[in-house]
């Protein structure tokens, strides 16, 4: 295992868990607020992806400056988690919030059926791609090895923005606080005046957002193809769950681990690529089973 | 007024949930026979108590043990089976099935019938069980759903769960709070004939003086995480501090 | 109960005669019959509240018990097939359940999910041992030394299909009427209790997810040897969701619903198949949603509510709050 390997795996490792906390902190978000774990967030990601790259790939074919494909990654994940997000969240969410978490569950689920079709029926199942923004930062050298800026910098330092800035709006902002006076007590919350179907509506559309903004950055990297959101959704379930669910900057761990572990088995044995994020969400569960952060609630009795 | 042998006994034990200190030493002992009440103030940890004897918490420090066995820190699985019964002070049923199912269950647990091709209604325990449901007098509520009951039922049917299991001890919390004041006397009379009938001794957490004057065979008195004194309740509700302390304040 | 037992005879002697009269209906029904089998397997979880979304695992763990089989030894018979399929979806739902009972509700049914998804992208990856996304053939297999045509053959597998089933929808009846499959709706409703009676709740899960994983894996070898085929396909997320699906729309109440909606769900697809085999998941996601937002208890419960009777406690939808997505230890 040379150094060379070593720098690969940690350069790939960050940028792939880059994605990873973009869409498991939506996630995680979503469930710590609204106390549901949004199936469908995968599809959020898959059609932020399709939507990022149509809306790419036009730019380009129209003939405009191709630096323009960044803003296009964000417009399209913000017309996609507010269109979607809100949509599912106002239309249907609003109505099973009293009903069994079983029935919660089922309803994420078939939401997630739902989009994973339309997805299909929209885009096909032909490969998406649309390169231009990496292709644009052009390449950088780490320790002797070449790698693309976009996904050593630029990544990264999305992932690092989208977390000091949640951070900071939940904690310095009045919506922020709103949410978490929401989520520590529902019903304290709205005695004093919080609107709280708004805030389980924004907290939503954030979480959307985020998910797809994860699908918009992804597309540069790889090809877009069906079963991308069914991937990760539950890969998202591991990094959010390894984490502890609601764990917001535990996620950011978490997700480094798995995307670390996993670039590793990539290089070194690749038959276990696919397993290495359940393995070790499995292995964390089983020593700490809420999660490396997560809070264990015992029931009053 | 001890009783026969040592069956439940506390020693030294130890709980604090950060800056709330709910035990702090507490020695207690339970003989056969005995109908110990615990009395305190709201939220002085007498709940949290019955919860480290039955393995739902663990003590920080300090040991039970039943029998001169230590059951410190046991799941709740194991020291039921040891013999240590548990009601609770909002009555934990089986909310889908019916009372007699309801017993049915803790017959079957009890007498580990795990038969897959056996009616639950078809195990030997039943006729026990309705003699059970006989005894808290809950006989005509037998095949309505748990959830369905008024409360003083249902806290009958959560007592007969417990006694279900043969324990040699029974724990309590608050047999009577939610009961209508109409209808305590009656409750505890049923209660306290059944727990006699079946040899059961028990504790029981109690903020109304009166159940207490009538049926404790001894009183604890609990405050700040301490027992401050055990006795016969004439004695201990006679007593000026806890009159001032612990009557006069708190009301049931 | 003596009504639905009568039922139950009736239709097991209308099916009885299929062949005779309806003999182009016999591949189909075959198929709903191992179908219904692992959806049979979903329900005993949903009696203890709990939904797995990976169970299709255990149904392609069956179809490929029996493949390796019949690639080993040639003209084998069938009944070693089944057991072997049992067999292996029982210790790997051992395995997987003894891990995967700790939890409730959400990680119960995500961590499922999860393992399934490894399982199939382990049968898609691992061409040279199970053939890739192509599969792997199950030869047709002899019962009693007996070799079988294709056309015999089908009908054989009809009948031993429909003997399984019938014998499995018995015993499973049984089971959930027993202490053992009582204890589950207890796990459902107040685990505490549970605990404090000196039950393990995780024992009792546990059980009903062995159980319901063998179901699984006898529904995968029937439906495998009956196709000839077992593919990775059989272990994908979206024949979970189908199981799951007809598990609700065949309502909670009654083992009566796992078959009637298979027959139904599959009557629909093969109907819709030719228009709408692009929409499908689209539609059973409308539906699912439909019927969660409007009738609960499934078509158990439509039914009852036709036929003006009280539906049983069981489909009544329960407040229990976020009680689930807490962690049991």
């Amino acid at each position: 295992m040379t150094l060379n390997l070593v720098v690969l795996a940690l350069l790939d490792g960050v940028a792939y868990a880059a994605l990873l906390f973009l869409v498991a902190v939506g996630l995680t978000l979503i469930f710590g607020v609204l106390g549901i774990l949004n199936i469908a967030h995968g599809s959020l990601y898959a059609i932020g992806a399709y939507v990022t790259a149509t809306l790419g790939q036009w730019l380009v074919a129209a003939g405009y400056n191709p630096w323009l494909t960044f803003p296009a990654l964000v417009v399209a994940a913000v017309v996609v988690g507010v269109v979607l997000g809100g949509a599912i969240e106002r239309l249907l969410l609003q109505r099973i919030y009293s009903k069994e978490p079983i029935l919660q569950l089922l309803v994420t689920f078939a939401v997630f059926m739902i989009l994973e079709n339309l997805q299909r029926m929209i885009w096909g199942v032909q490969p998406y791609y649309m390169s231009e923004p990496l292709t644009l930062l052009g390449n950088v050298s780490v320790l002797g090895i070449n790698y693309t800026a976009y996904q050593v910098l630029f990544l990264p330092l999305a992932a690092v923005a989208v977390l000091i800035g949640l951070r900071w709006f939940l904690r310095h902002t009045s919506m922020g606080a709103q949410i978490l006076a929401v989520t520590e007590d529902r019903e304290a919350a709205t005695a004093i005046g919080i609107n709280a179907t708004r805030v389980y509506l924004m907290t939503f559309i954030l979480g959307a957002c985020f998910a797809a903004l994860g699908g918009a950055l992804a597309t540069p990297t790889t090809s877009l193809v069906t079963g991308m959101g069914a991937n990760m959704i539950v890969l998202s379930f591991a990094v959010a769950a390894t984490a502890g669910l609601g764990q917001i900057e535990g996620a950011a761990i978490s997700a480094l681990m798995i995307g670390i572990a996993r670039s590793f088995a990539v290089y070194l044995s690749p038959e276990l690529e696919v397993i290495m994020p359940y393995l070790i969400m499995v292995l964390v569960l089983l020593v700490r089973p809420s999660g490396l952060f997560g809070r264990e609630t015992v029931r009053k009795i | 007024m001890s009783g026969g042998e040592l069956l439940l006994r506390a020693e030294g034990l130890k709980l604090r949930f950060g800056g709330i200190i709910a035990a702090d030493g507490i020695d207690l002992s339970l003989h056969e026979g005995e109908h110990l009440a615990i009395i305190g103030p709201n939220g002085a940890g007498k709940t949290t108590f019955l919860n480290i004897c039955t393995g739902y918490l663990t003590p920080q420090g300090g040991r039970v043990t039943l029998g001169g066995r230590e059951i410190t820190g046991q799941p709740p699985r194991r020291i039921t089976r040891a013999g240590v019964a548990r009601a609770f002070q909002i009555p934990q049923l089986f909310t889908e099935q019916t009372v007699l199912e309801n017993m049915l269950i803790a017959g079957a647990a009890h007498a580990r019938r795990w038969n897959p091709l056996r009616d639950l209604h078809a195990i030997p325990e039943r006729r026990a069980m309705e003699e059970m449901l006989e005894l808290v007098g809950c006989t005509d509520v037998r095949d309505r759903l748990a959830s369905e009951l008024p409360e003083g039922k249902r806290k009958l049917v959560d007592i007969a769960l417990a006694l279900a299991l043969k324990p040699k001890v029974l724990l309590m919390d608050e047999p009577t709070s939610g009961v209508a004041s109409a209808d305590k006397f009656g409750v505890m009379e049923v209660l306290m004939n059944a727990l006699r009938a079946a040899r059961v001794s028990s504790v029981f957490v109690e903020h109304d003086m009166e159940m207490v004057r009538l049926y404790a065979t001894r009183v604890a008195v609990w405050a700040q995480g301490v027992i401050q004194m055990t006795g016969r309740p004439e004695v201990v509700l006679n007593d000026p501090d806890v009159i001032r302390n612990v009557i006069g304040g708190g009301h049931a | 109960m003596r009504p639905a037992l009568i039922a139950f005879l009736v239709l097991l002697a209308v099916l009885a005669g299929l062949p005779f009269y309806a003999d182009n209906l016999t591949v189909f029904v075959t198929m709903c019959l191992a179908k219904s089998l692992a959806v049979l397997g979903i329900l005993v979880l949903i009696r203890a509240d709990q939904v797995s979304f990976g169970h299709a695992m255990y149904f392609a763990i069956g179809a490929y018990a029996a493949a390796f089989l019949s690639s080993a030894w040639r003209d084998i018979d069938l009944t070693l097939l089944v057991l072997a399929a049992m067999a292996a979806s029982m210790v790997a739902g051992l395995l997987v359940g003894l891990f995967v009972t700790r939890y409730r509700g959400i990680f119960f049914g995500m961590i499922n999910l999860a393992f399934s998804m490894v399982l199939y992208s382990i049968l898609e990856k691992a061409f040279h041992i199970t053939g890739g996304s192509d599969g792997m053939r199950i030869r047709r297999p002899t019962l009693m030394g007996f070799e079988f045509k294709r056309a015999e053959f089908d009908i054989v597998m009809f009948y031993v299909s429909l003997g399984i089933a019938a014998v499995c929808f018995l015993l499973v009846w049984r089971y959930l009427r027993s202490p053992l499959g009582q204890a589950l709706r207890a796990v459902k409703t107040n685990e505490t209790r549970l605990e404090y009676l000196g039950l393990s709740a995780r024992h009792v899960l546990l059980a009903g997810y062995v159980v319901s994983a063998v179901l699984c894996g006898l529904g995968g070898v029937l439906m495998g040897t009956v196709q000839g085929l077992a593919t990775p396909e059989h272990g994908f997320w979206s024949r979970s969701a189908e199981l799951v699906f007809i598990a609700v729309l065949g309502g909670q109440g009654h083992v009566a619903g796992a078959f009637a909606g298979t027959v139904i769900f599959e009557t629909v697809r093969t109907f819709a198949a030719a228009i709408l085999d692009d929409s499908w998941q689209l539609i059973l996601g409308v539906v699912l949603i439909a019927i969660i937002l409007w009738a609960p208890g499934g078509l158990v419960e439509l039914w009852q509510r036709a036929t003006r009777r009280r539906p049983r406690p069981a489909s009544e939808p329960v407040e229990t709050g976020r009680q689930s997505m807490e962690v049991r230890r």
